[in-house]
């Protein structure tokens, strides 16, 4: 017998849950201009979701995806990313949208049921949502495809949830990625749940990282909590894929501080207490506590950041509830280039019953 | 006896089954603890344990190929899609596998398997939670498609589907889960398969619909009937393979028939029961057959669903329109 394969699986954190630096930080964390950024965001979107909870409840939007606890990996991972790179995301991306030119209104508009809010127009280098489950990585594949063709020096990211991770989609996309050399990377955000099912009754294997090892590439894990840890190993990776046709699978691992989605109810199968044990390890407290001990923050700072958000999120909320309702046509208007004519018919039935809904 | 919702019978029936068969097995996404996001399965895993109950990985081609491997190899299967729009990753085995494993086998081996979705629009669901696709599956020979629209259907139909020997879809209306509550008597009385319900007498036209448009068929009968218009009211509840007997001797009755479906016009099943009331039924037709559908569109958000749904309005207007036809 002789050993044929061996492989390692990297765990990398920077700050530990304390705000302590536990290991040598990249070059950007030692800029706190840079460091009060991230924390800026992380705690802008954390008040956005909180508004888009409370939206939900009043019936102002439908079913809405928490990001409440993932802060950390989605604001890291847009901040490692190029304005030119492409993004594909899955649905509970907001983070890294809102750093792309997404407006947290467009967010609220998609959430609220209108199509408009899926098309990211001012926002050129995004795919739209995809909610079907593990479907996205194959169009990363794709786009990454292009992109080495025609010898463009971006790469491309999509995020798949753990759940995602079963479909055979994923490894497909994997699987094609490694076998062609492909400028993207696949993020697992790992958020310990998909819906009721926990992480470990997805797959036997001990990290999801290690996928990528089947697909002829390698895998890492990163501590989402810490987005110091999350931005860099991001912009590693992207630049792998710009300059070596490398791609990479980043596993980050956060804890999903909230039932699936509006329409959920964790308390059936979730364990009591688990949640608040977890919250320890948050992402914006760890970097709170850091910023402090840095000297560079405080009540005052804090409080003042706190109105400045708080302002800037009811104003997107005011823009949201202001968008004037689409048109019933519009039903029609996107299906193909040009309407084919035997649908004009019911095109115009839709314009004339459009007033006499019985909704 | 019990006043129950669609999904409350839908949950009786399988707890049912499970008890009386132990052969049948439920799996899908979220089915154990969390007791499917419809509560469909809610209780079944404390009842019968993590062997008959099981929590599947995501993934739905794998959903559909083991429910296939179970029941060749002897079990009955009752596996869940979370919704129709993911059903379409286990469509590969569902064609190619489920449906032909008789024919392939020239009767050797058999799949006594049952796919459950929720399907359908109207209840302000995210993108791809309202889909109503019906007729590609429909469209495959070897499947039977069953689609329950009350409490009382949903019971016997499902213990019907349980017990047939080949693979059935079974679609369950999500806009009627919680809609109208029935006494359901928990007898383990199944109801036929491939069988019409006729819910409503009448003689001046044949209504013929299934699943939720159910609702808007009733109200609009009421409505004609204020007018002095009989409406036959027939729900299909086995689209394939159709009972269409019962359909032409309605059509013979009345003379007019009207179809409504929620699914998209084009290559929809009343496209299929359009054709066949002309084949066999045209000197009994006082006025062309008509068809109320959802547009040929993709189905809206939630905030556009109710202009997309049909309503009982249009289904008068058309009935009203053919009575003065002839
Ligand atoms: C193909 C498919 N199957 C099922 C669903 C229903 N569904 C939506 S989210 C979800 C769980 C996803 O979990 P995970 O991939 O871990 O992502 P998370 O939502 O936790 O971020 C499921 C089963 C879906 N949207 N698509
Ligand atoms: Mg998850």
């Amino acid at each position: 017998m002789e050993i044929v394969a061996k492989f390692e699986v990297p765990y990398y954190q920077y700050l530990n849950h304390e705000g302590n630096v536990v290991a040598d930080l990249p070059a950007f964390a030692k800029d706190t201009q840079e460091l009060i950024k991230l924390y800026r965001l992380m705690v802008l979107n954390r008040i956005f979701d909180t508004k888009a909870i409370a939206l939900q409840r009043t019936g102002k939007i439908g079913t809405y995806p928490s990001t409440r606890g993932q802060e950390g990996v989605f604001v890291g991972v847009g901040a490692g990313m190029a304005k030119d790179d492409i993004f594909v995301p899955y649905y509970r991306d907001v983070g890294i949208l809102v750093q792309r030119g997404v407006k947290f209104s467009d967010i609220l508009l998609y959430w609220g049921g209108d199509e408009r809010g899926n098309c990211f127009a001012s926002a050129k280098n995004n795919f739209p949502y995809s909610v079907p489950v593990g479907s996205q990585p194959l169009h990363a594949a794709g786009v990454a495809t292009a992109l080495k063709i025609r010898k463009e020096k971006h790469a491309v990211l999509t995020v798949t949830g753990d759940g995602g991770t079963s479909e055979g989609d994923f490894y497909e996309a994997m699987n094609v990625a490694g076998v062609w050399k492909l400028p993207v990377v696949f993020v697992v955000s790992n958020n310990q749940w998909a819906i009721s099912v926990p992480r470990s009754e997805q797959t036997a294997a001990q990290t999801l990282a290690q996928k990528a090892i089947a697909a002829g590439f390698a895998g890492e894990q990163v501590d989402g909590n810490d987005v110091i840890a999350v931005r860099d190993r991001t912009e590693v990776a992207m630049k792998k894929a710009r300059e070596q046709n490398e791609p990479t699978l980043l596993e980050i691992i956060s804890y999903r501080q909230s039932d699936h989605t509006t329409a959920d109810d964790a308390s059936r199968y979730e364990a009591k207490g688990t949640r608040e044990t977890h919250w320890a390890h948050e992402p914006i407290m760890r970097l709170k506590k850091y910023l402090e001990k840095l000297g560079v923050w405080d009540d005052k700072k804090e409080e003042s950041l706190q109105t400045e958000c708080a302002a800037e999120i009811e104003k997107t909320v005011a823009d949201y509830l202001q968008t004037e309702p689409a048109t019933v046509e519009s039903l029609f208007d996107y299906l193909y280039e040009k309407l084919p004519k035997i649908y004009e018919e019911q095109r115009d039935q839709l314009i004339q019953l459009g007033g006499q809904s019985h909704g | 006896m019990a006043e129950m919702t669609l999904v409350e019978a839908v949950n009786l029936a399988l707890a049912y089954e499970m008890k009386a068969d132990k052969s049948v097995v439920v799996l899908g996404e979220d089915v154990g603890k969390n007791g499917g996001v419809f509560r469909a399965t809610q209780g079944l895993l404390d009842k019968f344990g993590p062997d008959r109950v099981r929590d599947t990985p995501l993934a739905e081609s794998m959903i559909a190929g083991i429910s296939i491997g179970m029941a060749a190899a002897g079990l009955k299967p009752v596996a869940e899609f979370q919704f129709m729009g993911f059903l379409y990753p286990g469509y590969d085995q569902i064609v190619n596998h489920a449906a032909r494993i008789r024919n392939r086998t020239r009767g050797h081996m058999t799949c006594p398997v049952v796919f459950r979705t929720p399907y359908g629009c109207g209840i302000r669901s995210p993108e791809h939670h309202s889909e109503s696709t019906e007729a590609v599956l429909a469209h495959i020979p070897g499947l039977r498609v069953v689609i329950p629209s009350s409490p009382k259907r949903a019971y016997g139909l499902l213990l019907a589907s349980i017990r047939d020997p080949d693979p059935v879809i079974f679609l369950e209306p999500s806009r009627l889960y919680r809609w109208a509550k029935q006494d359901v008597i928990d007898d383990g009385k199944a109801l036929p398969l491939d069988t019409c319900f006729t819910l409503r007498v009448g003689t001046d036209v044949t209504l013929v619909t299934w699943g939720a448009m159910v609702k808007e068929t009733l109200a609009a009968a009421d409505l004609l009937s204020q007018n002095g218009v009989s409406a036959e009211v027939i729900d299909v509840a086995t689209i394939k393979p159709l009972d269409i007997d019962t359909i032409i001797a309605s059509v013979e009755k009345t003379g007019r028939c009207v179809i409504i479906h929620e699914a998209a016009k084009t290559g929809g099943v009343g496209a299929d029961i359009s054709a066949l009331v002309a084949e066999r039924a045209l000197l009994s037709l006082r006025a062309p057959v008509q068809r109320i559908t959802g547009y040929d569109t993709i189905v809206p958000y939630a905030k556009m669903e109710k202009y997309y749904l049909p309503n009982e309005h249009q289904i008068v207007e058309a009935v009203t329109n053919i009575m003065e036809f002839a």
